[in-house]
C-alpha cells in the first residue's frame, strides 16, 4: 500500500518536473510571439536596442547581449578547462592523501558559494587588478570571463576528478608495468578512461556559464555596445534580462522573452549532452 | 644448481606494508631460472602477490612500503643488479620493460588492438612504422591471437572477450621481449577453454622468456611449472622442482597444502 503510494508520489514528481519544462518553454514561447513577428530571424544580428519615445516599441536587436554572452563564456572556458584538468590530474594522480583530501574539501566549498558572493568579490577585489595590469576601467568582458572561470573551475574539478577517479587501479598498474611514466599513464589511460566525465563537465559548465547573472551583472558593465576590445564593458542576456525587466513594456517586453527564450534552448540542448550522451554513458569495460 | 642459468635471485627478502606493522613477507629466499616456469602457490594472505609485486618494483608507485635484502637480476654477461637500489624513474622503466607483468584480470587499454600491443614498444621508443608493425605482429603471432585479430586491429580491445583481452595482455608483454614474465593468477577469471589457450601459450613462448606465475589452481602448477615455490604466512616454506613438491614434498605443511588438508 505504502509501497504504491510512494511509487505515485514519485510518478507524480517526475512528471511534474517534465510538464514544469514545457511550461516554462510554452510561456516563453507565447510572449516572445510579438518581438518573433516583428523582427524575425534578424532579430539576432541587429545591435540596435532602443524603445521609442512613448515606449510603446522600438527596435530590438539581440545581437550585442548574445556577443557577450557567447564571448564571455568561452573567455571562462579557455581559462577553466586547462585550469580544471590540471587540478583534477593533481588530486587523482599526483597529490599524496593527506594534501588531496583538504584541497577536495575546499573545492568542493567553493563550488557552494553563491554568485553573487563571487560578483562582490570580483568587483572590489578584482576589477582593479585586472584594471592593473591589462587596463580597461576595470569592469568589462575579461574581467567577467575571469571571474566566470573561478566559479566554474570547481565545478568541473570536481566531476572531473570524480571520473578519473573511476579508472580501475590495475589498468593503471599495467601501463607502468609496461614502462610508462606517471605523465604517461596520465595521458594515456586515466584521460581515455574519463573522456565521457571530463566532457560531460566542461559541457556542463558551459551551461553554467551561459546562464550566470549575478556574477557577471557585476562584472561585465551592463552597456548595450559591442566590445572593441577584450576589456571593453558589454551586456549579457541574462544580465539585460535582470536589468531591464522591471521598466520594459511590450515591444521590449517581448524581446526579452525572444532573449530568454535562445537562452533557455541552447542551454537546454548543451545540457541535455552532456547529461545523457557523455555523463549517462560509463566506459565499457568487459567484466 | 649452479649460478648460470638463473635470471632472478632472491635473498633474504623482507617486505613490509605501509599501513601494516608486521611485515608481509620474511627473509624469502627463491631463486627464478633462465628459461623456466616457476610457480607459486600458497593460501591466501601467504604473500605470493607481494613477493611478485616485488620483482617489477610495482609496489614503488605507493610510497611507504619498506623492504630490505636483495633482489638481483642477471643480465646477459652474468652480471648482476640488485634492482631494490633502483632509485631513478628511468631505471624502474628499463626494470619494467625487462620484467613484464600480466595482471588477474585482463587490463586492455581504452584503445585500439593494435595500439594495446604496440603501446610498450612506442613507450621505449620505437618509431618505425614498418617496424612496429612487424613486431606486433609477431607478438601476437606469438601469443596465438593473430587469427582472431588479424581483421580486426583498429577495433577497440575493449570489445574482444575475457580470454582474448588476457591474451592480448600477453601479447603486449611479449611484444617487449622482456627477460621474466610476472603472472598473477592470470586465468582464475576465465573460463576452462580460455584457461587451456592461456596455459598453452604460457609453455610455448617458454623458449623466449622466464616465467613466475602465481597460481592457486594445483593442477596448473604441476602441469604447467618447472619449478614450484609453496608459500605460508609471509614464509618460503618449500622450493623445489615441481615433481618433487607435488609427489615428494619434505616439509610437512606443504603435503598438508597440496592434498588439500586446508587452505
Ligand atoms: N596494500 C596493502 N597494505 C597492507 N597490507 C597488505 C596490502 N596488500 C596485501 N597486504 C597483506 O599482505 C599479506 C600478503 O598479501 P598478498 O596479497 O601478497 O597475498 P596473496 O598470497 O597474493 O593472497 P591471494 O592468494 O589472496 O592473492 C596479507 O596479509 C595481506 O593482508
Ligand atoms: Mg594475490
Amino acid at each position: 500500500m505504502s509501497g504504491k503510494l510512494f511509487r505515485n508520489f514519485s510518478f507524480l514528481s517526475a512528471t511534474l518536473s517534465f510538464f514544469i519544462l514545457v511550461g516554462i518553454f510554452a510561456v516563453l514561447f507565447t510572449y516572445a510571439q510579438d518581438a518573433m513577428h516583428e523582427f524575425g530571424f534578424d532579430f539576432l544580428f541587429n545591435e540596435t536596442w532602443e524603445a521609442d519615445e512613448d515606449d510603446e516599441g522600438g527596435i530590438f536587436g539581440g545581437f550585442i547581449p548574445i556577443i557577450g554572452t557567447l564571448l564571455s563564456t568561452l573567455i571562462a572556458m579557455l581559462i577553466a578547462t586547462p585550469l580544471a584538468m590540471g587540478i583534477s590530474i593533481f588530486l587523482t594522480e599526483i597529490a599524496s592523501e593527506t594534501i588531496a583530501k583538504p584541497v577536495s574539501i575546499a573545492i568542493e566549498l567553493l563550488a557552494a558559494i553563491p554568485s553573487i558572493i563571487y560578483g562582490m568579490w570580483g568587483l572590489f577585489y578584482f576589477a582593479p587588478i585586472v584594471h592593473d595590469i591589462f587596463g580597461g576601467n576595470g569592469v568589462g568582458l575579461l574581467t567577467a570571463g575571469i571571474v566566470l572561470a573561478i566559479m566554474i573551475i570547481p565545478f568541473m574539478a570536481a566531476i572531473t576528478r570524480d571520473s578519473m577517479n573511476t579508472t580501475p587501479q590495475v589498468l593503471k598498474e599495467s601501463a607502468y608495468a609496461m614502462g610508462a611514466t606517471k605523465f604517461e599513464v596520465i595521458k594515456d589511460v586515466v584521460m581515455p578512461y574519463a573522456k565521457g566525465g571530463i566532457i560531460g563537465s566542461i559541457i556542463l559548465a558551459l551551461g553554467r556559464a551561459l546562464g550566470e547573472t549575478m556574477a557577471v551583472a557585476f562584472l561585465i558593465g551592463s552597456v548595450m555596445s559591442l566590445p572593441g576590445k577584450i576589456t571593453d564593458p558589454t551586456t549579457s542576456i541574462p544580465v539585460l534580462l535582470a536589468n531591464n525587466f522591471a521598466e520594459a513594456q511590450d515591444l521590449e517586453m517581448s524581446s526579452m522573452y525572444f532573449l530568454a527564450l535562445i537562452l533557455f534552448v541552447v542551454s537546454f540542448f548543451i545540457i541535455s549532452i552532456a547529461k545523457f550522451y557523455f555523463l549517462g554513458k560509463p566506459v565499457k569495460v568487459k567484466k | 644448481m649452479t649460478d648460470n642459468n638463473l635470471v632472478l635471485e632472491i635473498k633474504d627478502f623482507s617486505f613490509t606494508y605501509a599501513s601494516a606493522d608486521a611485515p608481509s613477507l620474511k627473509k624469502i629466499n627463491l631463486p627464478i631460472e633462465e628459461n623456466k616456469i616457476t610457480a607459486m602457490i600458497g593460501p591466501s594472505g601467504c604473500g605470493k602477490s607481494t613477493l611478485l609485486r616485488a620483482m617489477n618494483r610495482i609496489h614503488d608507485l605507493y610510497p611507504g612500503n619498506k623492504y630490505e635484502g636483495e633482489i638481483n637480476l642477471y643480465r646477459e654477461a652474468q652480471e648482476k643488479e640488485n634492482i631494490l637500489h633502483l632509485k631513478k624513474e628511468n631505471d624502474f622503466i628499463k626494470l619494467r620493460q625487462e620484467v613484464g607483468m600480466i595482471f588477474q584480470k585482463p587490463t586492455p587499454f581504452p584503445m585500439s588492438i593494435f595500439d594495446n600491443v604496440a603501446y610498450g614498444l612506442k613507450l621505449a621508443g620505437l618509431k618505425n612504422k614498418t617496424e612496429l608493425k612487424d613486431r606486433v605482429e609477431k607478438a601476437l603471432k606469438d601469443a596465438a591471437i593473430w587469427k582472431e585479430t588479424k581483421d580486426r586491429l583498429n577495433q577497440s580491445a575493449l570489445g574482444m572477450s575475457g580470454g582474448q583481452q588476457q591474451r592480448l595482455c600477453i601479447a603486449r608483454a611479449v611484444a617487449l621481449k622482456p627477460r621474466v614474465l610476472l603472472f598473477d593468477e592470470p586465468t582464475s577469471a576465465l573460463d576452462p577453454i580460455s584457461t587451456g589457450a592461456i596455459e598453452e601459450l604460457i609453455s610455448e613462448i617458454k623458449s623466449e622468456v622466464s616465467m613466475v606465475i602465481v597460481t592457486h589452481n594445483m593442477q596448473q602448477a604441476s602441469r604447467l611449472s618447472d619449478y614450484t615455490a609453496f608459500m605460508y604466512l609471509g614464509d618460503m616454506v618449500e622450493y623445489d622442482k615441481t615433481e618433487n613438491i607435488f609427489l615428494n614434498p619434505k616439509e610437512k605443511l606443504t603435503e598438508e597444502y597440496i592434498t588439500g588438508r586446508f587452505g
